[in-house]
């Protein structure tokens, strides 16, 4: 089988003026179709920069990149445009959707820069599709500030999922919510690994690395530790656990 | 990405901030109904003169007697006294093309009819005179060449005229008294109102050109020759001809005599509502270019404004070329919109000019095509900058943006 994500000596150098920031300083990886993979590290660690990498929205200075068989190295910038558009679906820490335009509005805007033509009843589609998916059909009308935080994360992880994409990039995508919501979310990603997407994710939190199946740490720019998770959470279980968790605290509130 | 979907986008972003795109098209609006208000008024005022310069005649030539020298001193256009009846007869004979041919003399005379008086200009003319100044007779009939040679004691009468010394009677068949000569009036003319020049046309007694000469000014020289052109596109041929003719009459003697054509007379006349149409256009055209700017200075603040959108946009799969016609097209809507609304305001605010002033009025629909088009181009050529600058961004950096 082939790798979805190969990356063979990636460098990263950005020059800031005099001084040159080597960010990513030789990174070889790679990734096969349907893993789940938590890239942690400290800030400043380089694990953004290697996203930035992964996500085609930057280019490595050196070293090769190959998404699903296809080297990125030398594409222009709409030609990247596209693989993200194709090949790629993003999650953001901050949700990033656009205001005052609805769930199911929001989710077709990737289908909107399509190479492909789709009609505006099959984009209706393919975002209800979507938000299904993730539970959020009865949502589609609502706009982003109608939503809790968790809900608005599942619309991005929609948005994400409607093209099709080989990997889902996201860049720490419970940061802004609450333990229960992030449990919440993970539990959907695991679901959709299961389906057999294949996920990379940013995170500096164990608790929620520990859902996924391989763990990646960054370093200084390197891959200090590369393994398999071997006490693996499963969402529906933590989430039954903090269900019990809390009735258990009501209970002794009550009393 | 398709064309329709962006317009949607567009017109979708406008409407998150209606009263700021109102105002920003405002500019457009206020320059656009200015260009299409002095536009009308301006057409209103020149088919007004065309309307009176029309009142002239049809495809007109004149002849006016040139300068005379007296002792050193030069008189003016018309001083001349060397244009003669026989040069109205040779330009009759010769010039190929015009079909009628008057030769004339103007005088001011007190006239005796019915018991009263009345001073009113008289004009010796040639019978082809009503068709060269396009008029028609409301009663009675025009006098004939046969009256002329027999220099009859005819005349043919305007309104005004008829007014003040026919108030009564029919003036067919009276009898009306220049200089103590009775003339018979054998026709009346239909009114044709007054000239660009504030003159009364109406005011008029027409006698036959030798009648005029002979019994009436007892002069030999001639005011002028009208002389009436087959076709518009003849006329300046056959204003050449006559020139060449009449200079061929004098062997060499340097000209003195002056051809005209009606064209050169109303262009003179509508140049000063041009020059008007022409400053006003202008200074619409500045205010067209200051809601330009008005339109640029809002875009590039929602261009900044929507930075962290763009950053999505362009994550996603947005080309550069997406994210300019985005916002170029919101430009070019907020534009046209501004020409759309201009325009009517324009028209609305001509018809209260010409309801409540009186003044002529005529919207003119190459001035609204052209304003929509200019304003479109305005969107295109001041929407250009902020898209341009919104389609160069780092997606890294946009997504960064707080």
């Amino acid at each position: 089988m082939q790798p979805v994500v190969q990356l063979e000596n990636v460098t990263k150098t950005y020059s800031n003026g005099e001084v040159e920031v080597h960010a990513v300083r030789g990174i070889t990886l790679q990734v096969m179709p349907g893993e789940f993979v938590a890239i942690m590290g400290s800030s400043g660690s380089g694990k953004s920069t290697l996203m930035n990498v992964l996500g085609c929205l930057d280019r490595p200075t050196s070293g090769r990149y190959l998404l699903d068989g296809v080297d990125t190295s030398g594409l222009e910038r709409n030609e990247r445009a596209d693989l993200r558009n194709r090949k790629l679906g993003f999650v953001f820490q901050g949700f990033n959707l656009l205001s005052r335009t609805t769930a199911l509005e929001n989710v077709e805007l990737p289908m909107l820069y399509s190479a492909e033509r789709i009609s505006s009843a099959e984009r209706r589609r393919r975002a209800v599709q979507a938000l299904d998916i993730v539970g959020l059909s009865d949502r589609a009308e609502h706009l982003p500030n109608q939503l809790s935080g968790g809900q608005q994360q599942r619309v991005a992880i929609a948005r994400a999922l409607v093209n099709r994409p080989q990997v889902l990039l996201a860049d720490e995508p419970t940061g802004n919510l609450d333990s229960r919501t992030s449990v919440e979310i993970m539990g959907v990603f695991q679901k959709l690994n299961e389906e057999g997407i294949t996920i990379m994710m940013v995170t500096h939190e164990l608790d929620i690395a520990r859902f996924c199946r391989r763990n990646l740490i960054v370093r200084d720019g390197r891959i200090v530790r590369d393994e398999a998770v071997p006490d693996r959470l499963v969402a529906a279980v933590e989430m039954q656990r903090l269900r019990e968790a809390e009735t258990a605290a009501k209970l002794i509130g009550s009393t | 990405m398709r064309l329709t979907a962006t317009v949607v986008i567009a017109l979708r972003a406008l409407r998150r901030n209606k009263l700021r795109s109102v105002l920003t098209a405002l500019g457009i609006i206020i320059g656009v109904a200015a260009v299409i208000a002095m536009v009308s008024i301006g057409n209103g005022a020149k088919s007004l003169v065309e309307g009176q310069i029309a009142s002239l005649g049809r495809n007109v030539i004149s002849v006016f007697p040139g300068s005379a020298t007296t002792g050193g001193m030069r008189g003016g256009w018309g001083t001349s006294s060397t244009l003669t009846i026989e040069d109205a007869q040779a330009i009759e004979r010769e010039i190929a093309g015009a079909v009628a041919v008057s030769g004339e003399v103007r005088d001011r005379q007190q006239v005796l009819a019915n018991g009263l008086n009345w001073n009113t200009s008289i004009l010796g003319e040639s019978p082809g005179y009503l068709s060269i100044r396009d008029w028609e007779l409301s009663s009675g009939a025009m006098f004939t060449a046969a009256d002329e040679r027999s220099t009859a004691k005819v005349a043919v009468i305007g309104q005004t005229v008829v007014t003040n010394l026919f108030p009564d009677v029919d003036p067919i068949g009276q009898t009306l008294r220049i200089r103590n000569l009775p003339f018979k009036v054998v026709g009346v003319l239909k009114p044709k109102g007054f000239n660009f020049f504030g003159s009364d046309q109406d005011d008029v007694v027409i006698v036959p050109l030798t009648s005029a000469m002979r019994r009436v000014s007892r002069r030999q020289n001639l005011s002028g020759i009208l002389i009436q052109a087959q076709t518009p596109e003849s006329i300046s041929r056959i204003q050449q001809d006559i020139t060449d003719l009449l200079q061929q009459r004098r062997g060499g003697r340097e000209p003195d005599f002056t051809v005209r054509n009606q064209m050169e007379l109303a262009e003179a006349a509508t140049a000063t509502s041009r020059t008007m149409t022409a400053l006003l256009g202008a200074i619409a055209g500045i205010s067209l270019v200051v809601g330009g700017i008005g339109i640029m200075n809002i875009m590039l603040v929602s261009v900044t404004e929507r930075t962290r959108e763009i950053g999505i946009r362009l994550a996603i799969g947005a080309h550069d070329r997406d994210v300019r016609m985005q916002f170029l097209i919101e430009a070019m809507i907020l534009s046209i919109l501004g020409g759309v609304l201009g325009v009517a305001l324009g028209i609305a605010s001509s018809e209260i000019v010409s309801s409540q002033l009186g003044w002529p009025v005529l919207v003119s629909t190459s001035a609204v095509v052209i304003a929509v088009v200019v304003s479109a181009v305005i969107g295109i050529v001041f929407g250009f900058y902020p898209a341009h600058k919104a389609a160069r961004l780092d997606p890294i950096d946009a997504l960064r943006f707080e």
